[in-house]
Order: structure tokens, then C-alpha cells, then sequence
């Protein structure tokens, strides 16, 4: 497949997530916009790989897997950023009863 | 068509989708479902790249652990009533415009790159087997790969910590 498509799919998706980031004001869901906006990177990073490694296949065998061992990482990050995101989540909704990002604002007083 | 083209239309489509009910969804419980969908049609996208080590991983981890986690915390907060107050209509078309112009702005600046010839390898190549991965991460990458466990018991520390009643 030509890289653009996976290019252009990755955009459509990041772009779905920062609209649902900037529209929604449930804490959770915009949790899963972010997860959603790494997942499309991640995909363009393995679409990425596997255009570097056609490239240079001849010379080198391993060529791009620096990018699919990047997605790796990044899905331990996101692992346990999604634990302690989680958390402080719980906390905010035991304390004011509610998971609304506005409420959020009370940090400023 | 080729069967790879038609499959990569078949789970390009399904992941916007979902993406999008992602989005439009009003019961968190429905939207945690949607986001399942688009797990599963990126890994069979990963699948389609013959990077088959990373899409396992995404299943079990994203599609099986972290969704789970979402949906034990929705569902344990008694979140699933729609009661999401209303937010001002005009900040949402505000918000769907702005992120509409980003999507033209990127589209705009990468049409004409120079890789947008290039061919991503589809259904060979072995570098997305564990074997080279593996190989690759505990040579290369073991120190990342050592560091990412201390990352992850500092996570287990402070998520317990945070999520701890205080005393009082």
C-alpha cells in the first residue's frame, strides 16, 4: 500500500481524537480520546518501519525496527499512564462526585 | 482490487467509525465499546503489515487490559446514566472546526511530500516477528526496556497511593 493512505488514515484518526478531546467534558472519555490519538501514531509509526525496511532491505536485514520496538515503549508508557490517569480519576470522583472537567477549575481558588 | 486493498478499506473504515462513535457516543459504556472496535481493525492493521508481535500486544494490552480498566472504573462510578450536563453548542461546532481545520492543514502540508510515492510493505518482511524484535530489544534496547520496568512499579506505587482513602 502506498504511504500516504496510512498517512492520511493516522491524521483522520489523531484529528477524531483532538475533536473528541476539545467537545467532550466527561474526564473519561476524554482519557480515551488521548488513547486514541496514541494508537493512531502508533500505527503510522509501523507503516513507517515498514517503508524504511523495503527501502533498505538490501544492505541492511533489521532495517525499521527501531519504529516497531518505539511502538513497543510506547504502549508502556500508555499502560501505565492509563493506571495512575485512572486513579487521580477515582480520586476527583470521590472527592467532588462528579468526572465533569469544569468542576476541574475549583484547582484555581 | 487486490485482497490487500479491500482489506485495508474494510479496517480503515471500521476504525474511523469507531473513532467516531467514539466521539458521538453518549453512554460511556457504549463509547468504551466503540474504542474496542477501532483496537482491534488497527491490530488487524498491524496484522495486514506483517507486524504480528505488535498486534498481538495491542490486543492483550490495549483491547484487554486498559479497556477493561476503563470499563471496571465507568462502571464501579455508576457513570453509565447519561448525565453528561450539556455543553454550549456553539464551543462544539467551535471545537469540530477547529480540529476539522487541523485535519485539512496536515492533509495539506503532506499530500505533496516527497514519501507519499513510497510503498509501506505489506504481507512480508520478517522484522515484525518476536524473533527479531526480540533479538533487537534485548540487545539494543535493554536498558530502555530495564527502565520501563522501573517506570512501571513507580505507576503501581502512585496509582495505589492516589487511589488510597486518606485516613481522616
Amino acid at each position: 500500500m502506498p504511504i500516504n493512505y496510512y498517512i492520511f488514515l493516522s491524521i483522520t484518526l489523531f484529528c477524531i481524537g483532538v475533536v473528541g478531546v476539545l467537545t467532550r467534558r466527561n474526564a473519561i472519555i476524554i482519557f480515551m480520546c488521548i488513547e486514541l490519538m496514541l494508537n493512531a501514531v502508533n500505527l503510522l509509526l509501523v507503516a513507517f518501519s515498514k517503508m524504511h525496511h523495503i527501502q533498505h532491505a538490501a544492505t541492511n536485514a533489521a532495517a525499521g525496527i527501531d519504529g516497531q520496538l518505539f511502538v513497543f515503549f510506547i504502549m508502556v508508557v500508555a499502560a501505565a499512564e492509563v493506571s495512575v490517569g485512572l486513579a487521580i480519576i477515582v480520586m476527583m470522583f470521590r472527592n467532588v462526585h462528579s468526572v465533569d472537567v469544569n468542576f476541574l477549575n475549583r484547582l484555581k481558588h | 482490487m487486490s485482497v490487500t486493498q479491500i482489506l485495508f478499506w474494510l479496517l480503515s473504515v471500521l476504525a474511523v467509525v469507531g473513532a467516531i462513535n467514539v466521539v458521538i457516543s453518549k453512554n460511556p459504556v457504549f463509547s468504551v465499546l466503540w474504542l474496542i472496535l477501532t483496537f482491534f481493525s488497527i491490530s488487524g492493521h498491524y496484522i495486514l503489515l506483517n507486524a504480528q508481535f505488535l498486534a498481538v500486544v495491542n490486543i492483550i494490552v490495549y483491547a484487554g487490559a486498559i479497556m477493561v480498566l476503563f470499563l471496571f472504573v465507568i462502571m464501579l462510578m455508576n457513570l453509565n446514566a447519561d448525565t453528561e450536563p450539556k455543553k454550549n453548542k456553539w464551543l462544539k461546532l467551535i471545537s469540530v472546526v477547529a480540529g476539522g481545520c487541523m485535519l485539512l492543514v496536515l492533509v495539506a502540508a503532506l499530500k505533496d511530500a516527497d514519501t507519499a510515492k513510497q510503498l509501506a510493505q505489506t504481507k512480508e518482511g520478517d522484522i515484525g516477528l518476536i524473533e527479531h524484535l526480540g533479538n533487537a530489544l534485548f540487545n539494543q534496547y535493554v536498558v530502555p526496556f530495564e527502565i520501563s520496568s522501573v517506570l512501571f512499579l513507580s505507576a503501581m506505587v502512585g496509582a495505589v497511593v492516589i487511589g488510597k482513602k486518606s485516613e481522616q
